[in-house]
């Protein structure tokens, strides 16, 4: 008998165990092929069988050797749970098994001396949502009716871009009582009040990107829903810089500058201009830590439209100024507002943090209104890849910090000056419609969303800490990897269909959430229409509490 | 559900006029106020068109403060009337003790001053009784500007007409102009400040209806100027964003229309004019209104407008005469006062445009 070594690595000390019955396995290996973690092995097992031949109990014993299917004992090929295994099994011979006894944070730091680092959202088991315990409460009846979801028409657009205050636009009155444009005003978008959040072309796969881009422009071509996307850092294809879909496009611009060469150097060929650009500051899933791409992920393409070799791709936490993190952020703002000849808004995108209030408050009072949006990203998040410990432990939700923001506005009578989009787990119960009308009536005038997308593709990762390998570039679905294997189980025009659907069917419910209120256009600031149950939450967000 | 009503006319009308204009429409009110303002002034004070007259209605106490302060600040008064009133047993009327409508002149120092300046101090004043005399409720102070006067009781609109003695018609109390509505707010509570029309330097609005935005307007309107006050209504903010549009941003009454309820995105795109419009919208998309309402407007050259939301919840019709033009809730109304018109030239008024009568009584259509 060997040595007992408690120090092995043994299944039992993962996070998730395979279960696997030998009876109904017929070894066709489906499971290990599909297994994009290589968590589970062929391996052959001796076995002994004992049995009896002859008329009187006779008992013998035989050794054979069995080929069997194994968990891998090994933390770098850990189980993640994400049920591929038993997807592909004919005969449910195989499927992974949450593990209550797991050791793996432990282990894993003190076999690795490093941080873990780990893709997807946070892991901690949250109680009720704040937005599950607010209801649309104020109803139209009698005196003012409600609207028929069906029947009238719905105005469902959301600014993006900066809007001056009323007595700042510079119009003149002409002879025939018509009111004159006399000089250039900031440019603004109204676009469908849901953005498609920046994820990156290097953190999901070619096909996904591919299929986000299809089914954006089907929206906005086929369906007429003026739907943007934004590309996240790390630029775009050339091709799609070239073509006239750009115009749905949001650049994305962080710390790392990664792409922008690239974007410089085709805008004399640009047949239109992007929707906008997106200054990323912060992230709400992963605050104060800059983008990750691990070098696996980094694929010929990402190298190409970056411009960089094979190699972890980390972006700073700041944007690099000589002075300050504010000069620099100005600085972008100003270029970027010149390079589109001051064409195309300039947004900025930070984490929500107990300091929101303050930078907004900053970019509210610029005198030279060069800010045009503030896209605030809460806690729940998703990320490509992030050190666990900053996304089970850093960040801020965004409900409150919403409502804040939009408070301090409206102290100031400059509500809607800069317009507020929210993201951090928002659809994360699968029902975007009621969270972003929610967060409207709170005072955003849109919201952003990536992770839901993701799920729309069929993403199997949760926040119980099912999968979220999207750093490891083996996502086993084929969104979050560079691996042709493995993205090629994405089928992009499911993806693309996916994701249409999915917003007209949140099209059609923002109109149902609306029509009862009596509201034709978006209900932003009407938070007079939300109702909540639980005391502490209406008081902190200036509701009416209800029982 | 409210009811409104309002008169313009080439001669001067008694408000009896007004109470028949409202009163077939009763079913529609639940008669649980009046309330009017008088624009363009005839009988008693013709002679004083060009000073400011003080509507309110207070105690005993509240007239001295209030006269107190206004002798404080210089003004003169050169007139005064004092509705002779019919205190019947039985009358549904929550009086207070004095109705005051003086007139008075300038402090010595304004006399002479800029048109603008005595208009920002008019407001002032108003702002100013208002506040002194909310104190245990001692008074309510309705308007306070040249050829205007205001109205407005708690109570049955039958029994407050004979109250003031309002049906009996006079030319000492007359006007070119009244707008008149009959219902206290039943959405909020009954206080005299939330029944309309509302006025604030010149303007006038009542609206039937109801504000789904009254809190978006609120809040954008409080930051607006300093005599966005109140807010007993929402109907208030209709005023407000009236004064704002025409006054304060010196835009033409059609952009009223273009801030209440603004083009949906698609027609803009298609108008010559998107860049202004899509500017102003997106400027002013918390003074948007929505939910049913019609409004009814007076601005201060004596223009009298109707508008309405933009799904046309509320009715509204316009019927007139060659020397009156009259805007009503109901038809029955107009019936009433203008029994001899050609009906057949009643407009009623599309969910896409202003209408407005001019001092000539011509009436004017502006699609949006
Ligand atoms: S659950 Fe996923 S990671 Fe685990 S063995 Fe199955 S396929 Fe591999
Ligand atoms: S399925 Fe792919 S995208 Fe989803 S959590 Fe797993 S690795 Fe990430």
């Amino acid at each position: 008998m060997e040595t007992m070594r408690v120090q092995s690595v043994t299944p039992n000390d993962m996070p998730w165990k395979i279960k696997y019955d030998a009876s109904r396995c017929t070894l066709c290996g489906s499971c290990v092929a599909a297994c994009s973690f290589r968590a589970i092995e062929c391996k052959v097992e001796r076995r002994r069988m004992v049995f009896s031949e002859g008329e009187l109990p006779d008992p013998q014993q035989r050794f054979s050797a069995v080929p069997v299917i194994r968990q891998v004992k090994d933390i770098q090929h850990y189980c993640r749970g994400c049920g591929i295994c038993e997807k592909v099994c004919p005969n449910d011979a195989i499927s992974p098994e949450r593990n209550q006894d797991t050791r793996h944070p432990i282990i894993t730091r003190c076999l690795g001396g490093d941080s873990i680092k780990r893709g997807g959202r946070k892991n901690l088991e949250s109680s009720v949502r704040t937005l599950d315990k607010l209801r649309i409460g104020r109803i139209s009846q009698m005196t003012d009716p409600s609207l028929d979801a069906q029947r009238h028409s719905f105005d469902m657009l959301a600014p993006f871009g900066r809007i001056l205050p009323a007595e700042t636009l510079p119009f003149s009155v002409d002879n025939n009582d018509n009111l004159q444009v006399e000089d250039s005003m900031p440019p603004v978008r109204w676009i469908y009040p849901v953005v498609i959040g920046d994820m990156s072309i290097g953190a999901l796969s070619w096909r996904m990107w591919e299929a986000v881009a299809m089914a954006v422009a089907y929206l906005n071509e086929e369906c007429g829903m003026p739907v943007r996307m934004c590309s996240g850092e790390g630029g775009v294809p050339v091709r799609l810089l070239k073509s006239k879909y750009l115009k749905y496009m949001i650049l994305q611009i962080a710390s790392g500058h990664f792409g922008w060469n690239r974007i410089a150097k085709a805008m004399p060929y640009m047949v239109e201009d992007p929707a906008g650009i997106l200054i990323k500051i912060g992230q709400g899933a992963k605050p104060g830590d800059g983008g990750l791409l691990q070098a696996g992920k980094v694929a010929e393409h990402i190298q190409a439209i970056r411009g960089v070799p094979k190699a972890d791709l980390l972006s700073p936490p700041n944007h690099q100024g000589l002075y300050s993190i504010e000069e620099s952020v100005q600085k972008m703002f100003l270029s970027f507002n010149a390079a589109f000849k001051f064409r195309v808004p300039v947004a900025i995108k930070v984490a929500a943090s107990a300091t929101s209030v303050s930078v907004f408050n900053n970019l509210v009072r610029d005198p030279y209104n060069i800010v045009g949006g503030f896209f605030l990203d809460g806690i729940d998040g998703g990320t490509g890849a992030a050190h666990e410990v900053s996304l089970d432990h850093t960040g801020h939700p965004i409900v409150s910090k919403l409502r804040d923001c939009y408070q301090a506005a409206t102290a100031q009578g400059r509500q809607g000056q800069i317009p507020l989009w929210a993201a951090g787990g928002l659809g994360k119960t699968g029902d975007l419609a009621a969270d972003a009308f929610k967060m409207m009536c709170l005072g955003a005038n849109g919201v952003f969303t990536g992770k839901l997308i993701l799920q729309m593709a069929g993403c199997v990762g949760n926040d119980m800490g099912r999968c979220n390998a999207c750093n490891t570039g083996l996502c086993p679905v084929g969104i979050t990897t560079q691996e042709s294997a493995l993205v090629h189980r994405l089928d992009v025009d499911r993806v693309a269909q996916n994701i249409v659907n999915y917003f007209l069917a949140m099209d059609t419910e923002f109109k149902k959430l609306m029509a009862p209120i009596g509201n034709s256009s978006l209900p932003v600031g009407r938070s007079d229409a939300l109702i909540s149950t639980d005391r502490a939450v209406a008081d902190r967000l200036d509701i009416q509490y209800v029982c | 559900m409210c009811r409104i009503g309002a008169i313009k006319s080439s001669n001067y009308v008694h408000p009896s006029q007004a109470l028949k204009l409202m009163e077939s429409q009763q079913k529609g009110h639940d008669n649980s106020g009046f309330a009017m303002v008088m624009h363009d002034l005839g009988g008693i004070f013709e002679n004083y068109k060009h000073l400011p007259t003080l509507s309110m209605a207070c105690t005993d106490e509240g007239l001295k403060l209030a006269e107190d302060i206004m002798h404080e600040a210089g003004f003169q008064r050169v007139m005064q009337w004092v509705p002779e009133t019919d205190p019947q047993p039985g009358l549904d009327i929550h009086a207070m003790p004095n109705y005051v409508f003086e007139t008075f002149d300038y402090p010595r120092y304004f006399r002479n001053g800029e048109q603008q300046e005595k208009e920002e101090l008019l407001l002032d004043m108003r702002l100013k009784l208002r506040k002194a005399l909310e104190e245990n409720e001692q008074g309510f102070v309705y308007s306070f500007w040249p050829d205007v006067v205001t109205l407005k009781e708690i109570g049955d609109p039958r029994d407050i007409g004979t109250y003031f003695k309002l049906w009996t018609p006079d030319d000492k109390f007359t006007a070119k102009v009244i707008t008149a509505q009959c219902r206290q707010n039943t959405n909020y509570d009954i206080v005299r400040y939330a029944a309309h029309p509302f006025f604030m330097q010149g303007y006038t609005a009542l609206a039937n209806g109801e504000n789904t935005f009254y809190l978006k307007n609120v809040e954008a309107q409080r930051k607006l100027h300093r005599g966005y006050i109140g807010f007993e209504s929402d109907s208030q903010c209709f005023l407000y964003t009236l004064h704002y549009v025409h006054r304060e941003l010196r835009w033409p009454l059609r952009y009223y229309k273009h801030v209440v309820t603004p083009l949906p995105f698609d027609d803009i795109e298609r108008r010559e004019d998107k860049e202004q419009l899509l500017a102003l919208r997106q400027s002013l998309a918390h003074l948007e209104i929505n939910g049913p309402n019609t409004i009814i407007g007076v601005l201060p050259d004596f223009t009298m407008f109707t508008c309405c939301d933009a799904k046309k919840l509320r009715p509204v019709v316009i019927g007139r005469t060659d020397d009156t033009v009259v805007i009503s809730s109901e038809v029955c109304g107009i019936n009433d006062i203008l029994p001899d018109r050609d009906w057949e030239t009643d407009i009623y008024p599309h969910e896409r445009e202003i209408v407005a009568i001019d001092n000539n009584l011509e009436v004017q259509r502006w699609r949006q």
